[in-house]
């Protein structure tokens, strides 16, 4: 039989996250990328506080990964980057890491455009400590911090970041992808591969927001979770590029035509 | 071999140029009076000599680059003052968990929350101490004058490569603003240690304790002790003024030491039998220094600018350990804010030889 796809050679152990959990697809593209991109040895992954943890704790493979406090991977890759520039530099963080605690650190290294790829995993909650409200929780949505689900006149509308920093900032990069199909697994690769291209070809900065599932916190089956995906969490966070990638090509090739 | 010049340098710019020929190659800081000259100093000189500098967007973001800068094994600085020290602790807490070297400048300001412009030994206790989550120590410089925070820094760098420890310059505003002739030490080559991340995942930390494996949490408790042990023995530094015949002897650190060298020599031409420990490390605290003291020393007065007394506590701990047999007084002269005057611990002498003022401990 024909092998049609391996697994990256770094990755040598199962992860240990929950049936179904979105992380280890997210994780095993982006090494796959890496990989092919040819800096398997070449990489730092900042890590985020979070579920992506297990990562570490499961010693899934070899990859220099360094421990940030909850919030601050940006700013732990800022110096890493700047220390070791010649290294494929990435963070790898959940949406409340990312998105709330470290909002700022996230932002600031935006806006200075630092030439690092930041991957946030969005699973709609606070996943490690049992499922708490997240900035990114979708309107009504149960969690053990809003039982009633979520008011968002009282505590605020869910947040797009990769929308928020194309938006306001220069990045080199912005998209958000998922991967409950074939189709979404291919999109999701394209957009992590480019995403670590803009850092390779010194373009700047770039975040991929990965819109995954919580099967656990959701209090659903892995199937009733990627449904609910599809149904309610798309209509919040659309699937696309907002900077870089086909749209900037697309710009310039027109920009080019015109000429 | 000749001599290097010496020149006029205010502190914070000379510990800026300190540390880039100690072999600093990494900072990044966020502006504060009154530490804040160190900052733009290096903001130039750095990339000058082809190193990084960061002005980061607070102090929280500031130690966590410089901890990603250090786990690739570079030689990484950082400064700040009152409430940007606050901000730090929880990055000093990680570096700690990772056993990470770095260095960090607090030239102190008296006060809480914001604080004052003012100079003050505020923060004693909690940089003696651990300011973030857990156990863990600082290896921790007083210096007293230019000359010293200058050699400090300068050494720094290799102790905390050394120990693997963070290693904290207790500078406090007015040696930090005020100007005074220096000799600036050569540039050091640039080392860099045997660990490290460099992207292969073959290299890593190479840490002497992994402090997250649970498993091995009591197993490897000697492994966590001797490291603070060995730098108790290996780095107690301090100066003693006229202490083995003494009947008081004062303990300060920083500028009010300095204020103290004139007070013993006043008292002394007055006939009062004084001296002074002044520790040069306040982490380590030298608590060799007051084994040496006169066996019938009747107290020991800790100066100090703050308002609660911070050192007294490891000047009592260190008379109970140095004299077990005697229960020696321990005063504590409180100046708050600034820097005393030479009769300021003078008239405090008097008021402990009067009965005025009650020991602390
Ligand atoms: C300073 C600090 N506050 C709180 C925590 C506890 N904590 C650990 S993970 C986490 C939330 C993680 O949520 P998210 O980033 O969305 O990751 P997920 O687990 O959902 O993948 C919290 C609050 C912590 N480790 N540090
Ligand atoms: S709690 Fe949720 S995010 Fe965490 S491992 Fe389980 S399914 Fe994945
Ligand atoms: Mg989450």
């Amino acid at each position: 039989m024909k092998v049609i796809r391996e697994k990256p050679a770094v990755i040598q152990r199962p992860h240990n996250f929950c049936a179904g959990c979105s992380h280890g697809v997210f994780y095993r593209l982006i090494q796959e990328c890496v990989e092919e991109l040819g800096y398997s040895k070449r990489q730092i992954i900042a890590m985020g506080v979070g579920c992506n943890c297990n990562l570490t704790l499961s010693k899934i493979d070899t990859v220099d990964k360094f421990q940030c406090a909850h919030g601050r991977a940006a700013a732990s890759a800022t110096g890493i980057k700047r220390m070791r520039p010649d290294l494929l530099v990435m963070t790898y963080q959940g949406d409340g890491d990312c998105g709330v605690i470290g909002l700022g650190e996230t932002l600031n290294a935006a806006y200075r455009n630092e030439k690092i790829t930041v991957f946030t995993v969005n699973n709609l909650n606070f996943g490690m400590t049992g499922g708490q409200m997240s900035w990114t929780t979708l309107e009504g949505q149960k969690t053990a911090t809003s039982v009633r689900g979520r008011d968002c006149a009282a505590t605020g509308y869910p947040i797009h970041l990769p929308e928020i920093i194309a938006g306001q900032f220069r990045p080199a990069y912005a998209a958000r992808c998922a991967v409950y199909d074939p189709k979404t697994v291919a999109q999701a690769k394209k957009y992590i591969r480019r995403a670590l291209e803009a850092q390779i070809n010194g373009e700047g900065y770039a975040i991929v927001e990965l819109l995954g599932i919580c099967p656990t916190n959701w209090g659903m089956s892995p199937v009733q979770a990627i449904e609910h995906l599809q149904k309610k969490a798309l209509q919040e966070y659309p699937l696309g590029e907002f900077a870089g990638g086909e749209q900037a090509e697309l710009a310039f090739l027109r920009q080019e035509a015109e000429k | 071999m000749q001599m290097a010049k010496k020149i006029m340098m205010k502190g914070n710019v000379a510990a800026a140029e300190a540390a880039i020929r100690g072999g600093a190659e990494f900072f990044a800081g966020y502006p504060i009076t009154p530490s804040t000259e160190t900052l733009e100093t290096l903001s130039f000189r750095m990339p000058e000599e082809g190193r990084v500098f960061i002005q980061a967007e607070n102090e929280i973001a500031s130690i966590n680059m410089v901890l990603g800068a250090a786990a690739c094994g570079a030689r990484a600085f950082t400064t700040s003052s009152g409430p940007g020290m606050a901000l730090k602790q929880e990055g000093f807490s990680y570096a700690a968990r990772m056993e990470l070297p770095y260095v960090v400048m607090n030239v102190q300001r008296w006060g809480v929350g914001l604080g004052m412009l003012d100079s003050g030994q505020v923060d004693y206790l909690r940089d003696t101490r651990a300011g973030g989550n857990g156990d863990y120590r600082h290896i921790v410089y007083a210096p007293d004058s230019v000359q010293e925070l200058v050699d400090d820094l300068y050494e720094a760098f290799d102790v905390s490569q050394k120990y693997r420890m963070g290693v904290l310059i207790l500078s406090e505003g007015y040696l930090g603003q005020m100007m005074e002739a220096v000799e600036l030490p050569p540039f050091k080559e640039i080392r860099r240690p045997d660990w490290g991340l460099d992207g292969t995942g073959e290299v890593g930390l190479k840490q002497l304790c992994p402090t997250y494996n649970m498993a091995l949490a009591h197993e490897l408790l000697p492994v966590r002790q001797e490291r603070i042990n060995r730098v108790c023995r290996e780095m107690q530094r301090w100066e003693s003024v006229e202490t083995e015949d003494a009947d008081y002897v004062l303990v300060a650190f920083g500028l009010p030491a300095r204020v103290c060298v004139d007070a013993v020599r006043r008292l002394r031409e007055e006939g009062c039998k004084v001296g002074l420990i002044r520790p040069k490390l306040v982490f380590p605290f030298p608590y060799d220094a007051f084994h040496r003291v006169n066996p019938n020393v009747r107290g020991f007065i800790s100066v100090e600018t703050n308002d609660l007394g911070q050192m007294v506590q490891d000047v009592a701990l260190a008379a109970k350990r140095e004299l077990p047999q005697r229960n020696v007084p321990v005063y504590c002269y409180t100046h708050s804010a600034g820097v005393p005057r030479v009769q300021d611990v003078v008239r405090y002498y008097r008021s402990v030889l009067d009965g005025a003022v009650k020991e602390v401990y």
